[in-house]
């Protein structure tokens, strides 16, 4: 698989630097008062597969949806190809969005329609398409997932995997340039989640898309990455390739890799304090 | 007193931001169904027709057995009351303007408000916590021309017709009640009621009608968006919805009156 992934990397970049299609400057966000993101700075180049990688809390969801252009950064910028998405009006905004797909961590198929009716929204809302050339492009997509024949069944009828595939084939039925996964493992058995993977790889391969991959799961982020982000309490710990973060010597990176809980020396005073303040 | 202070202050900010939303949401609906299709995206007809039937039709048998059981109660009420002075035949002239003017409306308010502002508050909601309105953004799809103009839509179409609705089956329960206590005919009912009738005053119930369905739409609609905290915070946002759009349908309702009557 690792083959593979780098393969695709030698094919999306013959000789030349390929273009930016992400780039993150110094982005900070905030809840409440809490610093969520703090000065984050990264670029994804057409073509590449990049996880963006952190324990619970580490900010990487909140990341995701500032790339996807749902929360607004307090200060920083964010651009996807070329174009800066603070910048952009509503409608603006709306546009860039059908170059890109998104598979949400849940699937967030709508639950009112069937598999087929769910891969066939985005075409009937983007496109003129007749409803048969509809229908097949949706049995196409479904294919590429391996879901075919499963178009009349409800989301609750699927089970988690094929929840993940169905989202996924609804994401690429418009052919799109860029692709989000937030936690395509979380909840699937080993073998789905391989699978999973695969598809991604397989993905990358047929259509040449750039693919940004927010996970925790460390097999799945080894075995697709062409680069990784490691994310610590808002900040970016590392950004390489994966020979390279499995060699760092940063002592939070290499207890994300070799999952080594984190042993905090506790303050007896300072935790008794903690637990009678009133409020 | 300063953390009264202070909530006083947070809940009156969060107020004002939630009428502002209300108005951001009222405007880009009007929009979306305005100029929608000129911008290649229109609001679906099917939506509308689908939000139609569970706003409207679905509500025909509730709206008519309410409106005509408030019909025969006015009646009773009314010769009961006007017995004492003689003057039971006065109760129709206050059926044809009552009912028109004021209780036809407000009783399709409380029932749609019950009915569908719950509804749909829920529904935007479950749809806000599984990530349906993300990723309805993300396809590159507005959420308020797909989710809140269709509902709108259909909130102004069904709104006023069950409230035509409630008039006459009110006005029908009125009638056979008055017909049977003061031994007189339909039709001499049906008579005395048109005499007795202008059309400002049925104007005036479908004015409020159209305010109410405004009202209904915006604060499930915003309940439904503001969700959080998963089913607990659903349940708290559906029960919060009934409660404004009641108490936002009698408010408007008395200030409408105040203003229409004068």
């Amino acid at each position: 698989m690792s083959a593979m992934s780098a393969n695709a990397v030698t094919a999306a970049d013959p000789g030349s630097a390929p273009q930016a299609v992400i780039q993150v400057e110094n982005l900070v966000t905030y809840y409440d008062e809490r610093r969520i993101l703090d000065d984050v700075s990264l670029e994804v180049a057409a073509g590449e597969i990049r996880v963006i990688m952190g324990g619970s809390g580490s900010g990487k969801s909140t990341l995701l949806r500032h790339l996807l252009g749902l929360n607004r950064p307090a200060s920083g910028s964010i651009r996807l190809f070329g174009q800066d998405l603070s910048r952009l009006s509503g409608q603006a905004l709306f546009e860039l969005r059908r170059k890109m797909g998104v598979s949400f961590q849940s699937g967030a198929l709508f639950n009112s329609m069937t598999v087929g009716e769910n891969v066939q929204f985005p075409l009937r809302e983007h496109t003129q398409l007749d409803e048969n050339t509809i229908r097949i492009m949706s049995r196409m997509k479904l294919e590429v997932v391996n879901l075919a024949g499963y178009e009349n069944l409800l989301p609750a009828q699927l089970s988690g995997g094929m929840v993940k595939r169905a989202a996924l084939a609804r994401a690429i039925v418009m052919d799109p340039k860029l692709l989000f996964f937030d936690e395509p493992s979380a909840g699937l058995d080993p073998v789905v989640s391989a699978e999973l993977d695969e598809l991604i790889l397989r993905l990358r391969e047929s259509m040449n898309i750039t693919i940004v991959v927010v996970t925790h799961e460390l097999e799945s982020a080894l075995s697709i990455a062409d680069k990784i982000t490691v994310l610590d309490r808002g900040r970016i710990l590392m950004t390489g390739s994966v020979d390279e973060v499995k060699s760092s010597t940063n002592s939070r990176v290499n207890a994300l890799i070799n999952r080594i809980p984190e042993n905090e020396s506790v303050d007896v005073d300072d935790y008794l304090r903690r637990l009678t303040r009133v409020d | 007193m300063r953390a009264f202070t202070e909530n006083l202050g947070r809940r009156v900010v969060g107020g004002v931001e939630e009428f502002g939303y209300g108005a951001e949401l009222l405007v880009e609906s009007l929009f979306w169904l305005g100029a929608g299709a000129f911008r290649q995206q229109p609001v679906h007809l099917h939506a509308i027709a689908a939000e139609m039937m569970r706003i409207g039709v679905l509500a025909i048998p509730v709206v008519t057995i309410l409106a005509f059981a408030n019909g025969v109660m006015m009646a009773l009420q009314g010769i009961y009351t006007l017995r004492d002075f003689g003057a039971e035949s006065q109760v129709i002239p206050g059926l044809a303007m009552s009912i028109t003017r004021e209780f036809g409306a407000l009783i399709v308010g409380i029932v749609v408000a019950g009915r569908s502002g719950s509804a749909i508050a829920a529904r935007i909601g479950a749809m806000q916590m599984s990530q349906e309105v993300d990723a309805l953004r993300v396809l590159g799809v507005n959420p308020v021309r797909h989710l809140v103009a269709p509902i709108l839509a259909a909130m102004l179409v069904m709104v006023p017709t069950l409230t035509v609705l409630a008039d006459l089956m009110a006005l029908t329960g009125g009638g056979i009640l008055s017909s049977l206590q003061m031994h007189m005919s339909l039709a001499a009912y049906a008579n005395m009621i048109l005499a007795n009738m202008d059309v400002f005053d049925v104007m005036q119930g479908l004015i409020k009608s159209g305010v109410f369905a405004v009202l209904i739409t915006l604060v499930s609609c915003i309940n439904g968006f503001s969700t959080t905290g998963g089913s607990e915070g659903l349940g708290l946002r559906t029960t919060r919805s009934v409660v404004l759009c009641i108490a936002a349908i009698v408010v408007a309702d008395m200030i409408f009156t105040f203003f229409l009557s004068r």
